[in-house]
């Protein structure tokens, strides 16, 4: 069996990590690939594409219910989804109560002391949001995940969010030899899109792994609970998703250690693409509206 | 009757620089400011007679170092283990993980009447024992179910207190809604207490959290009719050690004074909540409940007077000051209660000072005694060669020079190895420190008595604390055990002799 690989998404908060990393990892299961999901999110829904429902089991709940985590087996909390894809989720508390990053911690642990890595090729996390604390670090960590994949879009947010992450990633590069896989753009239409991704990717000492154009085909099949892959094998979005994937199953090892910018490099790179407009340029629009503005008045 | 005497200020000097020359530059320099000898200040008017008075100011109240082995505890200890774990008819539940409130049961021998876990509970622990779950899911649920079954367990308990452990401000558990909830259902008091232990340097920000949660709490939240006299006193920040607060009581009561609440050893939640109808604060430990008292002050008008019941110049100064707040009536009672135990005192100091003459001490305690109790040794012949504090701030050090000689070794929040380096070159003739302190020391062959604790005796306030206080250092010092402390084999000399 070959080594295992074990690679995580992360992403600014609804860019779409779920929805990419389970279509990509339904093409990847295409390609001969075992694979574990392991949703890290307490919201619980990184399998639902792939399980064709939301997951109920979580490692967390169950535990919550027997007592402790030490109470569960593993069966429990694995679901089989498409195409033998292996599904967990840690889950987590409510919002606004506890500890949710001690949440992915205990399960993340439980996971690989019952043996839930054995017998599979990949084990993908999502991640939610922002690395919040050490819980959403976790996947960063020593003998985790060998390389993170940013979901990130033009939106100015976004960008912001792929920068932070990669500086959780340098700062667990040299402990732990985690490394940047490169960036997916998840297309929003903004101004000059690509060109900013190919850029934010150069400065961070990585690539644009594949620009995932917007189509709607991926809404009408997350409404069916399905990914396009399955819903809609033959159409041009599975194309993308399968070109995406081939692309991170090839990328094994090739990931590099991340150069995240400080925030005024990145606005002046927001600034340089047009995105942010820098305040004589804002002023002077401002003023020009105003001026508009009092001569209909005046008329 | 203060005795008169001058440490040796210039070897102290050199002693601290001896000490923070084994620290590297950096670290040096930040303990430098903690250490200081007293240096002469004047003279101070107090009762028309003019007493000399010293600078002993340091650098206090900062964070301590990590790796260098403080004394200090943290918030938690101040809140549960000060102010409200006394408080004899209310349930404390140590909220969070199991190790804080095993490591804090039983109290600090904080005595009590009562019929502990029927209308008592201090000794008693009780502890929501955090297991993960409760980490990620939040704890506040279980906290419901505790306090329901408190409810059921104790029906005579009077309220309840949640004393938060960190992982209660990490996770951010709403303690402030349970408690107001669950009170109104069983129509109690209950008060949440946010002394995690993170917060502050040391345990004295858990005193003043602890101050603060009274004062939001307890004050003011039920109607009551209270009899009220013009001589209703509170007793704050006795804490009750081996018995302290009732060795006091009787001198004030003796006197005409009517102590209507003790703070907090032997309390009871009426004593806390009658407290803002009283017409004086006697406060002891300032450094605990100065806070509050400060607060009664603003808030209900209530003066406020700091008292030392350790010894008797010290005993008789306050007896007569806080007599002379009261007139002529109480000042004339105050004279008879001093005159009445003279006899005993002077049989105390007739026994003991013959055998604790010029003996030096050394002392490193908490709250008001690194201070408080120098004139009661100094009562009995000893001198003082150094005193500090763990968690003491600015204004304790001010009062500091009112009690100690020029030349006194003053050191704050001091390190193990600073401790010990002090003993060893200065040698006192006894030590007064807590329990962690009490082996080394012994071990150097210098007498000890643990002075939170009282060594397991007490009490030591009051006139009748004052004779058990003469006792336990002619115990320590004189025990014949300090004679045998030399290895046989180093007396060989004196054997060759004998077998000749």
């Amino acid at each position: 069996m070959a080594k295992l690989r074990q690679i995580a998404f992360y992403g600014k908060g609804g860019i779409g990590k779920s929805t990419t990393s389970q279509n990509t990892l339904a093409a990847l299961v295409d390609l001969g690939q075992k694979i574990l999901i392991v949703g890290c999110d307490p919201k619980a829904d990184s399998t639902r594409l792939i399980l064709n429902t939301k997951m109920q089991d979580t490692v967390l709940s169950l535990a919550a219910e027997a007592g402790s985590v030490e109470d569960l087996e593993l069966e429990d909390v694995l679901k089989i989804g498409y195409k033998g894809i292996k599904c967990t989720e840690s889950g987590g508390p409510e919002p606004g109560v506890g500890c949710a990053g001690r949440g992915v911690i205990t399960a993340i642990n439980f996971l690989e002391e019952n043996g839930a890595y054995d017998d599979v090729d990949y084990v993908s996390y999502d991640v939610l949001g922002d690395v919040v604390c050490g819980g959403f670090a976790m996947p960063i960590r020593e003998n985790k995940a060998q390389e993170i994949y940013i979901v990130m879009s033009g939106e100015m947010m976004a960008l912001y969010a792929a920068n932070n992450i990669a500086k959780g990633i340098l700062k667990y590069a040299h402990s732990g030899g985690v490394r940047l896989g490169g960036l997916i753009c998840n297309e929003r239409q903004t101004d000059k899109e690509l060109e900013l991704a190919e850029a934010l990717a150069a400065r961070l000492n990585s690539k644009l792994i594949h620009f995932v154009p917007r189509d709607n085909i991926v809404q009408h099949a997350e409404l069916r609970r399905q990914t396009v892959i399955e819903y809609a094998p033959d159409c041009q979005q599975a194309q993308e998703y399968r070109e995406l994937a081939r692309k991170i199953h090839e990328n094994s090892g090739k990931g590099t250690i991340p150069t995240p910018i400080t925030m005024e490099e990145l606005e002046e790179m927001l600034m340089e693409f047009g995105i942010m407009k820098t305040e004589e340029q804002a002023l002077a629009e401002l003023q020009a509206k105003e001026a508009a503005k009092a001569a209909t008045a005046a008329q | 009757m203060s005795l008169d005497y001058e440490n040796d200020g210039e070897f102290h000097e050199k002693l601290i620089e001896e000490v923070l020359a084994q620290y590297p530059d950096k670290f040096a320099k930040r303990r430098k400011k903690h250490l200081s000898v007293a240096s002469d200040a004047g003279t101070e008017e107090i009762e028309g007679e003019a007493h000399a008075v010293t600078e002993c100011d340091v650098k206090s109240n900062i964070k301590s170092i990590p790796g260098v082995m403080t004394i200090r505890g943290c918030a938690y200890a101040g809140s549960k283990g000060v102010v409200w774990g006394p408080i004899k008819d209310m349930v404390h539940i140590s909220h969070g993980p199991v190790g804080c409130g095993q490591y804090s049961w039983s109290q600090r021998r904080n005595y009590y009447i009562g019929k502990t876990g029927i209308d008592t509970f201090v000794t008693m622990q009780f502890t929501s024992d955090f297991q993960e779950r409760d980490i990620v899911f939040g704890g506040d649920k279980k906290l419901e179910r505790i306090i329901d079954e408190i409810e059921v367990l104790f029906p005579l308990a009077n309220g309840i207190t949640i004393q938060s452990e960190c992982p209660i401000g990490l996770i951010g558990d709403d303690i402030e809604a349970v408690s107001k909830k669950k009170a109104k259902e069983h129509d109690t008091t209950i008060v949440p207490v946010r002394c995690e232990g993170f917060r502050g340097v040391s345990q004295s920000l858990g005193h003043h959290i602890a101050n603060d949660a009274i004062r939001d709490w307890v004050f003011d939240k039920k109607e009551r009719e209270v009899v009220t006299t013009p001589y209703d006193v509170n007793v704050i920040g006795d804490y009750n050690i081996g018995g302290d607060a009732w060795a006091s009581r009787i001198l004030l009561e003796e006197m005409g004074l009517r102590v209507v609440g003790n703070w907090s050893g032997d309390a009871t939640l009426a004593e806390v909540e009658n407290a803002v109808h009283a017409k004086l604060n006697l406060i002891h430990c300032y450094r605990s409940m100065n806070y509050i008292c400060r607060h009664m002050e603003e808030k209900y008008g209530i003066p406020w007077m700091e008292y030392n019941f350790f010894g008797p110049s010290q005993i008789a100064a306050s007896l007569r000051k806080i007599a002379k707040h009261y007139g002529p009536e109480i000042e004339a009672k105050a004279e008879a209660v001093i005159a009445k135990y003279q006899p005993l005192v002077d049989a105390v100091i007739a026994k003991f000072r013959p055998r604790l003459e010029g003996k030096s001490v050394m002392l490193y305690v908490g709250g008001l005694r690194p201070r408080h109790v120098i004139n009661a040794y100094e009562d009995l012949g000893m001198v003082i060669a150094g005193t500090g504090y763990e968690f003491g701030h600015n204004d304790d050090y001010q009062r500091t020079g009112h009690y100690v000689k020029k030349g006194t070794l003053i050191y704050d929040d001091v390190t193990g190895y600073e401790l010990e380096k002090f003993i060893e070159k200065i040698r006192p003739d006894l030590v007064g420190s807590g329990i962690k302190e009490k082996y080394p020391v012994q071990k150097m062959g210098i007498p000890f008595r643990q002075m939170h604790s009282w060594d397991y005796s007490g009490p030591y306030h009051g006139y009748d604390g004052f004779a058990i206080f003469a006792r336990d250092m002619d115990l320590a010092i004189n025990n014949p055990v300090w004679d045998l402390f030399d290895a046989p084999w180093i007396k060989d000399e004196p054997l060759a002799a004998a077998a000749e």
